[in-house]
C-alpha cells in the first residue's frame, strides 16, 4: 500500500488528484524497479535543495530517503528498522530518519510499493538546512561503496541571499555537481531541456501557492499541515519539473477552489469536516508512525491548520520564489538557500508571525520532534517570542518523526485537548 | 608547599579555566582600552583574525559540572545536548557580559540555531554565524570562505575594532603558529614520556588558552613544557589510549582524570580540537594575502572532524593512521550524549578500528555528569583487557 492508501481511510472518499498522485508515486517506484534493466541511473538524494530538475535533465532516477523512512513510518515498519540499527551500533540518540533507512537497507532495501530499491550510482548530498544529511550519506556511502557528491549550501542566518552565497552554489554546481551527474549519465547536460523543466516546475509552484493561500478563507478548504504533507509530495520528491507535476497541481487547485466555492472545510480521515472551530498555525514535522490518530486529535474537534513551516522545507513558494528558466542555475541555488530549514531562526519566527497574521489563526502549535535538532533547537524560545508578538497563545508537542516509542498517544491527546479547551475559553472571553 | 615544579603553572591554568564570570577577559579589556572581546563556540574559529584587528579570542565550552542550570533547560527540550542550556545560562545570568560579540561557527544544528537563539536572547550584542566551507577548493569554497572572514572582520571594524591590514593580519598567524609549536612541544612529551605529564594537565594547559592571547598562551605552555623536565617521573602501568569523541562539549574534568585512574595514559585526544584544527603551521607567506593563508590551512590542513565533509575518501582512516602513529592500545570514544556529530561517526570509525584490529571501547557523558563510577569502571575493564589480551 502506498502513503496515500494507507493515510487517507475508506471513509473519505478519493479526489482525482489524490488518485492521480498514487498513479505518479506506482509508476516512480516501478521505473526505480526496472531501473537497471532500463539502463537508468538512480540518484539518491535529499529533499531539501533537491535538484529535481537536473537530475531529470540527465535522465536519471532520484531516490529521497527521507521519503522512504517516513513511508516506513506510516507503514508502521519504522520500529523494526530502528531496532535493527541500534542492533548495529547506532545510537539511540540520533535521527531515527537516519536508523530507519539503515534498517530499511538491511532488511532488503524493499520500497513503499512493495518492490526492491535499486542501489545508488551516485549519493547527491544536497547539503540544505540540516547536518545529519552529511553524516547519513557518509554512512550510505559506506554501505553502498558509490560515488558522493557534495553542495554545500551556506546557511542564511539573516534571511538574506548574498551574491557570495549564491556565487558559491552556482561555483559549486557547475565546478563539481553537474560534472559529477554527467560522468554518470554518460552524457552532458542540456541547458535547453534544464530550463524546460524549470518552466514546468514555475507553473506547478503557483498553483501549489494558491493552494496554501486558499487556507485564507473561513473556512479553510484545506488542512495545510496533515493535508498540506500530500500536497507536498510531488514538488518535494521526485517529480518537480515534470508534465505529471503540472497537472497534478492544476488538478490539486481546481478541486480547492471548487471548495472555497462551495464553502467546504478540509477533507479528514473520517471524512469532510463539519464545522472550523479553530485555525491553527503548526511549526515542525508531523509524527509519522501514528499520522491518523494525531491527525484525528484536531480534526474531530474542528480544529484545522490554515499554515504550516513543515510543508516549507521543500522550498519557500509562497514567499515568491520561482524556479526560472532564464537563470536556471541561480535559480537553482536560490532555491537550495530558500528552503525553510535554512532559514535563521528570527527569520522563521518573522515568517510564522506573517502566517499567525495573513492566515487568521487562533494559535500556534509546535510540534517538536526528537529527531530533528535542525527544526527543534531554539523552538521554545521561538514560541514565546511569537506570543509576545501576536498576542495568540502557544501550545507545545513532543513527539518523533518515524520512531513510536516517542508518541506517546494519550499524553499528547491530554496536551492537544488541554490546548484547544484553552482556545475555547479565550473565544468564549472575547464573545 | 608542593615540591612539583609544574604545579603553580597549572595551578594558574585551572583558576583560568574555571574563571567561568571571565576575569581575565575583563582584565584584558582594561588593559587594552577600547579592545573588543569575541567569544566563539566550538570547534574552530581562525583566531589570528580577531587578534589582527585588535580583538581578544574566547572560546566558550558552556558552563561545565559546577554550574547549576536554572534558566537554561527551560529553552530546550530533554533530547538536546547540554552545551546550549549550560551557555544560555551563563549568557543569562551576566557570566558573559564581557563579551562584545558571539561567533557560532558551523559545527552541527544545535550549535548554528544557538546563534540564532543568541540574536533573540541578546539583541544588543554583535552575533555572528561562521560558514565553515565543506568545499575544499581554493577557488570555490576557498574564495567563499575568504569572504566569510573578511566580512566579519568588516563587522567588527564598525562596532570598534581596528581595520584588517596584511601586516596585522601575518604578525598574529606567525604568533598563532609559534603557540602551535609550543602545544606541539607539549604534545611529544605526552607522547614520549607520559610519566611526566597527565592528560588531565595537558588538557588544562591548553584549555587555559580558551581566553589567552596567543603569545601569552605560548608562554604558559613553555614554562610548563620546562617544568616538565624538572618533574620526577611516575611509576605506572598504563595502557596508552587515544580518546576521540569530545570535541565540543567537555567532559568533567574529573571524568579525565577517572580515566587515569582506571589506567588510561591519554596520549591524545580531541577535547581541545580547535586549537589544532590545523595540521601544522599556518604559514602566511610575504607575497600573498594573509587571508588566503589562513583559508588554504583550513581547506588543505584542516584535521578531519566529524563536522568536515570527507568526499570519497574512507572514513577512520585517519583515526587507524593516527592510533598506529601513537601506537596507542586502544581508542576510547567519548561522546556527549545527543552530539549527532560525534555519535552519527561513531560506528563508521568503530568499523574503520574493527578492521585494523584496533581496540576499543565507548560512552557517553554529559558536561554535568556526576557519577562517574560507571565510567572509571569500564575503562578500568578496557585497560585490563588491553593489558592482558591486547583485544577487547
Amino acid at each position: 500500500m502506498t502513503t496515500t492508501q494507507v493515510a487517507l481511510e475508506a471513509k473519505a472518499p478519493k479526489d482525482e488528484s489524490q488518485l492521480r498522485q498514487k498513479q505518479m508515486i506506482s509508476d516512480h517506484f516501478d521505473r526505480l524497479s526496472r531501473a537497471r534493466e532500463d539502463g537508468k541511473k538512480v540518484v539518491y538524494t535529499f529533499v531539501p535543495g533537491n535538484l529535481a530538475e537536473l537530475i531529470g535533465a540527465l535522465d536519471m532516477l532520484p531516490v529521497l530517503p527521507e521519503i522512504n523512512a517516513l513511508q516506513s513510518g506510516m507503514r508502521k515498519r519504522s520500529a523494526g528498522y530502528i531496532a535493527e540499527a541500534e542492533k548495529a551500533g547506532h545510537s539511540e540518540d540520533v535521527c531515527t530518519y537516519v536508523k530507519c533507512d539503515l534498517g530499511m537497507l538491511k532488511s532488503g532495501n524493499i520500497g513503499p510499493t512493495g518492490t526492491k530499491l535499486p542501489p545508488p550510482d551516485l549519493l547527491l548530498l544536497s547539503y540544505t538546512g540540516c547536518f545529519t544529511f552529511m553524516k547519513w550519506f557518509e554512512i550510505l556511502k559506506e554501505e553502498y561503496g558509490c560515488p558522493v557528491v557534495m553542495l554545500h549550501v551556506p546557511y542564511q542566518p539573516d534571511g538574506i541571499i548574498t551574491d557570495e552565497m549564491r556565487s558559491y552554489v552556482v561555483d559549486q554546481l557547475q565546478r563539481e555537481v553537474i560534472p559529477a551527474l554527467e560522468r554518470v549519465a554518460g552524457k552532458k547536460l542540456d541547458m535547453d531541456e534544464l530550463a524546460r523543466r524549470l518552466g514546468l516546475s514555475s507553473k506547478a509552484e503557483d498553483d501549489l501557492v494558491a493552494v496554501w493561500e486558499s487556507a485564507r478563507n473561513k473556512p479553510s478548504p484545506i488542512d495545510a499541515y496533515f493535508g498540506g504533507v500530500y500536497y507536498v509530495g510531488p514538488i518535494f520528491s521526485s517529480f518537480r519539473g515534470t508534465e505529471d507535476a503540472v497537472l497534478y497541481y492544476s488538478e490539486l487547485r481546481a478541486e480547492v477552489e471548487a471548495r472555497i466555492r462551495g464553502k467546504l472545510g478540509p477533507m479528514t480521515p473520517h471524512g469532510p469536516m463539519p464545522r472550523e472551530r479553530y485555525r491553527l498555525v503548526v511549526e515542525g514535522p508531523p509524527n509519522w508512525t501514528s499520522f491518523n490518530d494525531f491527525w484525528q486529535m484536531f480534526s474531530r474537534e474542528g480544529a484545522v491548520f490554515v499554515a504550516s513551516t513543515y510543508t516549507r522545507v521543500g522550498g519557500l513558494y509562497d514567499r515568491g520564489f520561482r524556479h526560472d528558466p532564464k537563470r536556471p542555475l541561480e535559480s537553482l541555488a536560490e532555491y537550495c538557500l530558500g528552503c525553510y530549514t535554512n532559514l535563521g531562526l528570527p527569520t522563521r519566527v518573522d515568517l510564522l508571525e506573517r502566517y499567525v497574521r495573513e492566515y487568521e489563526a487562533d494559535g500556534i502549535l509546535v510540534n517538536s520532534v526528537k529527531s530533528c535538532n535542525s527544526f527543534s533547537v531554539g523552538q521554545l524560545l521561538m514560541l514565546r517570542q511569537l506570543e509576545e508578538r501576536t498576542g495568540v497563545p502557544g501550545g507545545f508537542i513532543e513527539s518523533d518523526l518515524v520512531d513510536p516509542r516517542y508518541f506517546g498517544k494519550a499524553n499528547i491527546e491530554n496536551r492537544v485537548q488541554s490546548y484547544l479547551q484553552m482556545l475555547e475559553a479565550r473565544k468564549q472571553g472575547r464573545s | 608547599m608542593s615540591t612539583d615544579p609544574a604545579a603553580g603553572i597549572l595551578a594558574r591554568a585551572r583558576a583560568l579555566v574555571e574563571d567561568r564570570s571571565l576575569r581575565a577577559v575583563s582584565e584584558w579589556k582594561t588593559a587594552n582600552a577600547g579592545g573588543l572581546a569575541i567569544g566563539h563556540m566550538p570547534i574552530y574559529f581562525p583566531r589570528p583574525l580577531l587578534e589582527a584587528i585588535g580583538c581578544l579570542p574566547v572560546a566558550i565550552f558552556g558552563g561545565g559540572d559546577d554550574l547549576e542550570i536554572i534558566r537554561g533547560d527551560s529553552f530546550f527540550q530533554s533530547y538536546i545536548c547540554h552545551i546550549p542550556r549550560s551557555t544560555v545560562e551563563l549568557g543569562l545570568t551576566g557570566h558573559l557580559d564581557a563579551l562584545d560579540g558571539m561567533l557560532f561557527p558551523s559545527i552541527c544544528d544545535v550549535i548554528r540555531n544557538l546563534g540564532g537563539m543568541w540574536r533573540m536572547l541578546f539583541p544588543k550584542k554583535y552575533v555572528s554565524y561562521v560558514d565553515l566551507p565543506q568545499n575544499f577548493d581554493a577557488e570555490c569554497g576557498g574564495r567563499f570562505y575568504e569572504g566569510e572572514l573578511r566580512r566579519i572582520a568588516r563587522e567588527l571594524e564598525a562596532l570598534g575594532a581596528r581595520p584588517l591590514r596584511d601586516d596585522a593580519l601575518r604578525a598574529a598567524i606567525a604568533r598563532e603558529d609559534r603557540r602551535r609549536g609550543a602545544i606541539y612541544e607539549l604534545d611529544a612529551v605526552r607522547r614520549t614520556d607520559p610519566s611526566r605529564l597527565r592528560a588531565s594537565e595537558a588538557y588544562l594547559a591548553l584549555r587555559a588558552g580558551a581566553a589567552l592571547t596567543a603569545e601569552e598562551h605560548e608562554r604558559l605552555l613553555r614554562d610548563l613544557t620546562l617544568a616538565l623536565k624538572a618533574r620526577s617521573p611516575r611509576v605506572v602501568d598504563n595502557v596508552r589510549v587515544l580518546v576521540v569523541g569530545a570535541f565540543c562539549e567537555q567532559p568533567p574534568f574529573e571524568l579525565i582524570v577517572a580515566l587515569e585512574k582506571a589506567g588510561c595514559d591519554i596520549i591524545d585526544d580531541d577535547f581541545q580540537l580547535g586549537l589544532r584544527m590545523i595540521d601544522g603551521r599556518i604559514d602566511a607567506r610575504d607575497d600573498e594575502d594573509p587571508i588566503v593563508a589562513l583559508s588554504r590551512a583550513f581547506l588543505v590542513r584542516g584535521q578531519e572532524t566529524a563536522s568536515r565533509y570527507i568526499g570519497n575518501l574512507v572514513k577512520g582512516a585517519s583515526l587507524v593512521a593516527r592510533a598506529r602513529a601513537l601506537e596507542v592500545d586502544g581508542v576510547i570514544f567519548a561522546a556527549a550524549s545527543f552530539c549527532d556529530p560525534a555519535l552519527l561517526d561513531q560506528p563508521m570509525l568503530e568499523a574503520a578500528l574493527d578492521r585494523a584490529s584496533i581496540p576499543h571501547t565507548s560512552f557517553k557523558y554529559a558536561e554535568n555528569t556526576g557519577n562517574l563510577g560507571v565510567i572509571r569502571e569500564q575503562a578500568g575493564a578496557f585497560s585490563d583487557s588491553v593489558k592482558l589480551w591486547g583485544t577487547t
